[in-house]
């Protein structure tokens, strides 16, 4: 593994960082004053926390390699098909379509990505999943809102299991003089988004005026959209080093990746409010769940694998 | 003799307690929200809706374990005993105070046996709708049971518990349990008021529990 003393290099700058987001993050809450500051630090400390956890999980999954990445993925992807499922509409006929889902098609998805075969886990879930689970809940004869039923059942298994093992699955792109080195792709990816995502709302805090979708949310700004990408293309090219692109490719990467993460949290927020919550789910006491934490990397991750794949890939 | 058969029944009573525990969590996740009591040890009758025959487990597993070890179940005698698994179970790992709902059959008095549980100083988990819900209607009309013991016991508080979502993770019928999430909460405790007659304390009992229903399941 010749990437080997790049990630130490990365993993030490990255708990480096941390450490002092956790000491500003304290250090702050001393001088906090009003209700409104109180609440942003709120917010600032569950993303360090939640940044502390997941450098924790990947660190401890790339220990075992590809296949440890992998296993976490899956675990996450349920975790988040869990969030998703528990909101949707079901009734008792879908008990079984709901099983496979959890049980068959999610780790079949996952399996699909470790033994690389491109060419099925590409289609298993927009083709096989989406043309079969029906057919699980038909059977069970029961048509109450049943369009309603399948659809939103293949929507939440799009997001959270589809599109999440892309991510995974950048460790097997072949880029030519990059083996070995993958798994930097994967923290490329999730540190830039991160940044920008947070970056998003500190801009928007600062300076944002018109909101996107004021229905939707109205913490996010087209003023914060705009400081948020162009603060994951400087964080991109800054840590440019990681990935085996120029500066260029890397900043309309970072550039790309970073709108869609931002668009994809839009999406997701748009469901949320549509089903009355808040957040997704209770992963930390108040401030959401697996998917409201990586809903921005999943949007981000099946384009950024695809527009890498074309461009770059070897074979 | 007799004496370590009782204490290894004693062991594997607790190994499995914890062990139903552990699973119960592990498939719903759930998340108890104390929305208008604290989790402290005081004598409460916990009333709940019952959709689904895991609710029983999981009113229970979610306890913090100091009150776990002092609350027991309220449940039926003809399930709980039909087989000796069962009634191991039932009776000693969830201690449940098991009560007849035939009453031709029975021979005691369920009110009478949840009296001298609390007397015990046990804390109750009890169903008032006495049946599984199955239909379309949030809850069932209460039985009379919980305005009885209102009644003989008028300290005891009586906090709503309403168990959300469980009846998908285990509809009627089916075997294996949906890993969706699962949030118990458990509201303001009411008591019987004075010369308040039955019917109207069993309305505001109902009215109190369907008030701890989460939104997204009112929207619905």
């Amino acid at each position: 593994m010749n990437g080997q003393p790049d990630i130490v290099v990365l993993l030490f700058g990255v708990i480096l960082f941390l450490v002092l987001a956790t000491v500003l993050g304290a250090a702050l809450r001393k001088w906090a004053a009003t209700e409104w500051t109180m609440e942003f630090i709120d917010s600032y400390t569950a993303r360090v926390t939640s940044w502390w956890g997941m450098v924790v999980l990947l660190a401890l999954a790339s220990i075992f390699g590809r296949l440890g990445l992998v296993v976490l993925f899956a675990l996450i992807s349920f975790a988040a098909l869990r969030e998703f499922l528990t909101l949707t509409a079901k009734t008792r006929a879908d008990h079984w379509s709901l099983l496979l889902s959890f049980f068959v098609i999610l780790p079949i998805q996952y399996w699909l990505i470790y033994i690389d075969w491109y060419g099925l886990y590409s289609i298993f879930i927009p083709v096989y999943a989406y043309l079969f689970l029906p057919i699980a809940s038909a059977l069970r004869g029961e048509p109450t809102r049943f369009l309603r039923r399948v659809a939103e059942t293949q929507w939440g298994l799009m997001v959270t299991v589809f599109a999440a093992s892309h991510v995974p699955a950048l460790l097997w792109l072949d880029l030519p003089g990059f083996a070995g080195r993958e798994i930097l792709l994967i923290a490329w990816l999730v540190i830039v988004i991160q940044s920008a995502d947070v970056l998003q709302y500190v801009w928007s805090a600062v300076c944002g005026r018109t909101p996107v979708a004021e229905n939707l949310s109205r913490s996010k700004t087209w003023e914060g959209y705009a400081g948020g990408v162009v603060s994951g293309v400087i964080v991109g090219v800054l840590l440019g080093w990681l990935t085996p692109f120029t500066v260029w490719q890397v900043a309309l990467l970072a550039g790309m990746v970073t709108l869609m993460g931002l668009m994809g949290s839009l999406v997701m927020s748009a469901i949320k409010r549509d089903k009355g919550v808040r957040d997704w789910g209770t992963l930390i006491a108040g401030q959401g769940g697996f998917t409201d934490r990586l809903d921005a990397v999943v949007f981000a991750a099946p384009i950024f694998y695809h527009v890498v794949r074309f461009f770059w890939s070897g074979s | 003799m007799k004496r370590l058969t009782r204490l290894t029944r004693r062991f594997a009573a607790l190994v499995v307690g914890h062990g139903l525990v552990l699973f119960a969590r592990l498939i719903t996740a759930p998340r108890a929200i104390w929305a208008g009591v604290e989790p402290v040890a005081k004598q409460r009758i916990y009333f709940a809706n019952h959709t689904s025959n895991g609710d029983f487990v999981l009113a229970w597993a979610v306890l913090p374990p100091h009150l776990r070890k002092k609350t027991r179940p309220v449940a039926a005698s003809d399930y709980w005993l039909k087989n000796k698994l069962r009634a191991f179970v039932g009776g000693e790992v969830f201690r449940a105070v098991l009560i007849n709902r035939e009453k031709e059959e029975r021979t005691e008095d369920p009110v009478d046996l949840m009296v001298a549980a609390l007397d015990e100083g046990s804390s109750l988990i009890l169903f008032p709708e006495g049946n599984r819900n199955m239909g379309p209607d949030p809850l069932l009309p209460f039985r009379t049971g919980l305005y009885h013991l209102a009644s003989k016991r008028p300290d005891v508080d009586l906090v709503p518990t309403w168990i959300a979502n469980l009846n998908e993770i285990l509809p009627k019928g089916e075997v294996i349990p949906l890993p969706l999430l699962c949030t118990i909460t458990y509201g303001e405790p009411i008591h019987l008021r004075r010369n308040e007659s039955k019917e109207a304390f069993l309305k505001r009992a109902e009215k109190a529990l369907l008030d701890q229903r989460p939104d997204t399941e009112v929207q619905e």
